[in-house]
């Protein structure tokens, strides 16, 4: 039991890492996913394409490789042109999970616009709504609701993701759980609470992203 | 050296291309990784599919728990406990094998779903014809139930096995030499990392986009009312 | 007519193979309240689609108000209108949707409000006195700070034919607006529609199947049958002595239900 207690600091201070990448990780990907999903929807072709490419891309190679690729590979090419493109794990690490995650919610996003119904386009049209008017006012918060499940459950991914960036030396509780069993060869129990604190971790997550959803879908209510 | 080719330092061109056959080493161990890896979450995710839906609840509720915690719990972690807890209680399996089967606990948690969603995608009418027509219960899975499903359940399994694939590079903590292992190797030697890594990612991408067409191929192929039995 | 508010030239408007206005001339005069009735697919809806700028046209032109509507006169040439010239003629024009079409998320005060503040900039006080003005005409006034989804269907309608004239258009479009109402609420949007033919100069112009309706409030009815006019005039002409063969047809399966 004194393991047990000893070993929680550490993991906490891991623990606190793990929550700063799952937040600013998520924040980039949320707006990533709104530009490129709105982006794929544009009448602009150079948009489209451009949406189409970063989505195609970050959805179809694996995520280790985008991470370890933005923190080993991208100083390299830094050198060859002669920029210092070196970044710190935290960094690194927000970038990789966000472009990932906002590749994935990109086609999120555009579904639920899609799935919006086309008469309400009509009804923007016919009220004289400017393009952007629409998709603002009009549109977007009507598939907002249509998106939370599905960014409930790239909220938990992202948040499992994060364990990669120990593999970059970043200290998040992953890291930290590596450290501990170097030192103590305790994996059964240092593992077990490992598994545990991130299972919490999601759990929360969860709640939070269910009171979002159901804030988002107030004025879904029921006919009398 | 590594695999026992060499290779060429001369220029970035010559470099790349004398790396290929090494990565495409490693590319080999990827591919069987994902697939063993792929069996074990079709059949885990079968088990846990049926004890998600026995009717004693002593059996069920611990198979609903489990597979919420393995969802959402990393693989990464996952790997680790599996890697380094084994040994202690005595079971000792090649690496590989533990990648493979931690591959499979993840996504078993997945694919028991598919199979659950699947399941209730066909009508409760079709059950019930069987039930009138005297069907057993084994010959209304096997012949109606099944066939029906089947289709359904095609493109998500498939998207699971492109996710597996993606996710085989977390094996490299273990010291499988799958793809992105060998090219970090390579990197870790010559201190040129981007050629390799940008060709590991080039080649998933190919990879990717190939076994996505296949995907949407199987499913056209395949009749949505079920597999025509004659 | 020399005041047509609204004026077809040989409109044609195809979709893909298949014809359905068929080089249309069509006029209705200012504060005129016309019907249009047909059998399904003859082109009536197409028409008011037309003019709140929903679908272009073919061939043909269509001036609104004096000014053309889906061409602009440019240099001494007549090109196809820009997104600019189409936002200026869809002031003149409001249109009811027979599946009311309201923003499901918006309450019912920000429905009618929204367009005033944000396409004609009213301020927020001004939108509201039109919201209250609007709401009262229609009968909803308790119902201002409800959901869409809280309402009936027929309340739905009447806050949709609120919204619609918050905007102020000198012509009103009605596009089968009971054909999705349960009979029961069909009334209570009707004798809406009745209230504006009578109380307000209003240019109206309606698409319906109830027929008894229109003959009360019409000026003019015509009927339309694959995409050209085969006979108009006013309601007791029309209604009880048809002239052309293919309206009398149309009118007695109607008269039969």
């Amino acid at each position: 039991m004194d393991n047990l207690l000893s070993y929680i600091d550490p993991l906490l201070d891991g623990a606190w890492v793990t929550l700063q990448l799952t937040l600013y990780s998520t924040v980039l990907g949320g707006v990533v996913a709104f530009m490129a999903g709105i982006g794929k929807l544009s009448e602009n072709r150079a948009t489209r394409w451009l949406s189409i490419c970063f989505i195609e891309f970050f959805r179809g190679t694996s995520l280790l490789v985008q991470l370890f690729w933005l923190y080993f590979a991208l100083p390299i090419l830094g050198q060859a042109i002669g920029v210092d493109l070196r970044m710190p794990p935290l960094l690194a690490g927000t970038i990789a999970l966000g472009l990932n995650i906002g590749a994935y919610g990109a086609e999120v996003v555009r579904g639920a616009i899609q799935a919006v119904p086309d008469n309400q386009y009509e009804a923007a049209k016919a009220l004289d709504f400017t393009p952007k008017q629409t998709m603002w006012r009009i549109v977007l918060p009507q598939a907002i609701p249509e998106m939370m499940p599905s960014f409930g459950n790239l909220a938990i991914q992202n948040l499992k993701d994060t364990a990669l960036v120990s593999l970059i030396s970043l200290g998040d509780m992953t890291f930290r759980a590596e450290q501990l069993r170097n030192y103590t060869q305790d994996s059964t129990t240092i593992y077990t609470l490992l598994l545990f604190m991130y299972f919490g971790m999601a759990l929360v997550l969860s709640a939070i992203m269910k009171i979002l959803e159901r804030y988002a879908s107030r004025w879904r209510t029921r006919k009398i | 050296m590594l695999f026992g080719i060499e290779w060429d330092t001369a220029n970035n061109w010559v470099f790349a291309w004398s790396i290929l056959p090494i990565l495409l080493k490693g590319l080999v161990v990827t591919i069987q990784a994902t697939l063993v890896g792929f069996l074990v979450a079709l059949i885990l995710g079968l088990v846990l599919a049926a004890l998600k839906g026995a009717r004693l609840r002593i059996i069920s509720w611990p198979a609903y728990f489990i597979t919420e915690f393995i969802r959402d719990t990393p693989l990464l972690v996952q790997l680790f406990f599996l890697y380094y807890v084994l040994p202690e209680y005595g079971i000792i399996l090649p690496a590989f094998m533990t990648g493979a089967l931690a591959l499979g606990l993840q996504y078993s948690a997945y694919t028991s779903e598919v199979y659950r969603a699947g399941l209730e995608s066909i009508p409760h009418g079709q059950t019930e014809a069987s039930r009138v027509l005297d069907f057993t219960p084994l010959h209304t899975f096997m012949f109606i139930i099944l066939p029906q499903a089947i289709p359904r359940i095609i493109p998500a399994l498939g998207n699971y096995l492109v996710s597996i694939m993606k996710d085989v590079p977390v094996l490299s903590v273990i010291a499988i030499l799958e793809i992105l292992n060998v090219a970090r190797i390579i990197g870790d030697r010559t201190f040129n990392y981007l050629i390799p890594l940008s060709m590991v990612g080039i080649i998933y991408l190919l990879l990717t986009l190939l076994a996505s067409a296949g995907i949407r191929y199987l499913d056209k192929r395949l009749p949505k009312e079920g597999i025509p039995l004659k | 007519m020399n005041d047509a508010i609204i004026k077809f030239e040989n409109v044609t408007k195809k979709f893909g193979d298949v014809t359905i206005l068929d080089k249309l001339n069509f006029e209705v005069a200012k504060n005129e309240k016309v019907t249009i009735i047909g059998p399904s697919g003859s082109g009536k809806s197409t028409i008011l689609r037309i003019l709140m700028t929903l679908e272009g046209i073919d061939d043909g032109i269509i001036h609104v108000a004096g000014k053309p509507l889906w061409h602009e006169y440019k240099n001494d040439q007549t090109v196809p209108a820009s997104e600019h010239h189409l936002r200026q003629m869809r002031k003149e024009m409001s249109m009811v949707f027979q599946q009311f079409n309201l923003f499901p998320h918006m309450t019912v005060r920000r429905n009618i409000t929204e367009a005033p503040i944000h396409v004609h900039k009213l301020s927020q006080k001004e939108a509201n006195d039109l919201a209250d003005e609007y709401l009262d005409l229609v009968g909803l006034s308790e119902h201002a700070d409800k959901f869409p989804s809280q309402l009936s269907g027929g309340q739905q309608q009447r806050v949709a034919i609120a919204r619609a004239l918050a905007t102020r258009p000198n012509i009103m479009l009605f596009d089968e607006p009971t054909s999705a109402l349960d009979p029961e609420l069909v009334g209570e949007v009707l004798s809406v529609i009745q209230r504006l033919a009578e109380k307000h100069d209003l240019t109206m112009l309606l698409v319906t199947h109830e027929m008894q309706f229109a003959r009360q409030i019409s000026d003019r009815i015509c009927f339309i049958d694959k995409g050209n006019i085969v006979e108009e005039g006013p309601p007791e002409e029309v209604f009880t002595a048809p002239k052309e063969e293919r309206t009398q047809a149309f009118l007695k399966t109607y008269m039969q239900s």
